[in-house]
């Protein structure tokens, strides 16, 4: 059965990727140890000359876009279960909407927080780790890190508003009382995103970019 | 990880589906049919439920094969708007639900073909949901491995007869051991039909054990048990817990393809429910009409 699934195409695309991968990783690190190269691998480097805009940029663009992600893939779950639902009990359809509303919010939370962050963002006039600041360094990784805390947790409440919304929506086609109870679970679960925001906004509290 | 993925593709139907099976008679509506006198009365309170106007678009006399057949084309319409909308692999899942009904039909035209019997008049009365393109010509072949190479194995069938056209020559009880034979994946079933109909004949317990199909939930204590059963008593001791509550229990979790074969399931039950009070009804046989099997216990 190994060789069956080995067989199939998909498996062989990702077994030799990942093979790719890791082997190049592996000779370019034996490459540079045998060299005595190994100084190259510099993470001080890495996190000093670059620029704090860059982190700053990378968590506003996954703040929005995670959040985004989590919204459509809660809207397509639900508003699937809805559609087929609504076939037969024609009285759900208005009722769930209120579901799909609940993922809605979890995109708006993403933009909100995305504006909060690229509004922090100001111009500084240093070129060099020295002259640069640690202010600076120290605000360019809080607004990506706040991006992340953001994106992530809006992309999985997002998830599962929408699971339980396609849930609310098949139950309560057969039996109009289970939706209330079930609307409750949802409302916990879009308080998770509310978590991620919350976080977000104390991460980025002390942000001071400038001179 | 089936929940992130699955309504895609197959979340529309789901939903359609769930939504056919609240429609299924409940307590209450059997209760009402078998109170009813005549089939005129039968015909009034099925227009009440989701069947709806089916009887009534006829104008010939209502008798109960005309029952049971609009009974069944109703449900080959359901199935048939559930599989032109159906991605695969639900595609496939259903095309495997019609394999069975298919295969029913291969052999009932052979053994009508082996009694001399005219094709013509048997394919009406085949089912519908087997119906494939090159049924007419099965009736024609002589030998099996002819009725393989000509005809079968251009059909979805074909997997199925490769280990089955072993046999030399094709009689009455090889129709049924080839039917068997080919039944691995609906074996419950099987093993009572298997089971009840080998009463009759003088198959032993041994080579009922190598009939029984190697999967499904009785396998292999219940196999067993039904394989030393010699009456009818000790089968309805078996047969207690199981058809109609497995396919009731599939639709307690989404997300997955069970609901649709349980859906036509307990639609083939109900139909046959509805067959057996109106062949009571008709022949006034009031203490039997409760025999039937019900589905859902009733709801407010």
């Amino acid at each position: 059965m190994l060789l069956e699934w080995m067989m199939n195409g998909h498996a062989i695309l990702y077994t030799g990727v990942t093979l790719a991968f890791w082997s190049t990783i592996l000779i370019v690190g034996i490459c540079y140890t045998i060299f005595d190269l190994g100084f190259r691998f510099d993470v001080a480097w890495f996190l000093t000359e670059t620029s704090p805009f860059m982190w700053a940029s990378l968590g506003i663009g996954l703040a929005i876009s995670l959040s985004v992600v989590g919204a459509a893939w809660g809207i397509y779950i639900t508003g699937s279960s809805i559609i087929g639902g609504g076939v037969k009990a024609p009285r759900i359809k208005t009722k769930n909407l209120v579901s799909i509303i609940f993922c809605e919010a979890v995109a708006i939370y993403g933009i909100i927080m995305a504006i909060v962050i690229s509004n922090m963002a100001e111009d500084f006039s240093g070129t060099t780790p020295e002259t640069i600041g640690a202010r600076n360094y120290q605000a360019g990784y809080s607004m990506f890190g706040a991006g992340l805390t953001v994106g992530f947790s809006n992309l999985f409440c997002g998830i599962c508003v929408g699971i339980v919304g396609s849930g609310a929506a098949l139950a309560d086609a057969q039996n109009a009382s289970l939706f209330v109870k079930i609307l409750i679970v949802e409302i916990f679960g879009s308080a998770i995103g509310l978590f991620g925001v919350i976080v977000a906004i104390l991460q980025t509290s002390k942000v001071k970019m400038g001179d | 990880m089936a929940e992130l993925s699955f309504n895609v593709d197959h979340g529309y139907l789901e939903g359609l589906v769930r939504g056919m099976k609240a429609g299924i008679l409940t307590h209450t509506d059997y209760h009402n049919l078998a109170q009813c006198d005549t089939l005129e009365d039968m015909k009034l309170h099925l227009q009440s439920t989701s069947y709806g106007k089916l009887l009534s678009s006829s104008e010939a006399d209502l008798t109960v094969s005309l029952v049971d057949s609009k009974l069944r084309e109703s449900l080959v319409t359901e199935f048939s708007c559930l599989r032109s909308n159906a991605l695969p692999p639900l595609s496939a899942f259903l095309d495997y639900i019609t394999y069975s009904y298919m295969i029913d039909n291969v052999v009932m035209l052979i053994t009508g073909a082996l009694k001399q019997r005219d094709v013509a008049e048997l394919l009406p009365r085949c089912h519908p949901l087997g119906a494939f393109d090159q049924m007419a010509a099965v009736g024609i072949a002589r030998t099996p491995t002819e009725l393989y190479s000509a005809i079968l194995v251009d059909t979805p069938l074909a997997q199925f007869f490769q280990d089955a056209v072993s046999e030399s020559n094709l009689d009455e009880m090889e129709a049924e051991i080839l039917r068997n034979k080919l039944y691995k994946f609906e074996a419950d079933r099987r093993a009572f039909i298997i089971t009840v109909n080998s009463f009759g004949t003088d198959l032993s317990g041994g080579e009922r054990s190598e009939l029984y199909p190697s999967c499904g939930k009785l396998y292999p204590e219940g196999l067993r048990l039904l394989a030393r059963a010699e009456d009818h008593e000790q089968i309805k001791a078996v047969a207690d817990c199981y058809p109609v509550k497995l396919n009731t229990l599939a639709f307690l979790q989404q997300f997955h393809f069970g609901v649709f074969y349980s859906y036509i399931k307990l639609k083939e039950q109900e139909s046959r429910n509805i067959v057996w009070i109106a062949e009571c009804v008709t022949q006034r046989q009031k203490s039997k009409i409760n025999n039937y099997i019900p589905i859902f216990p009733g709801t407010s």
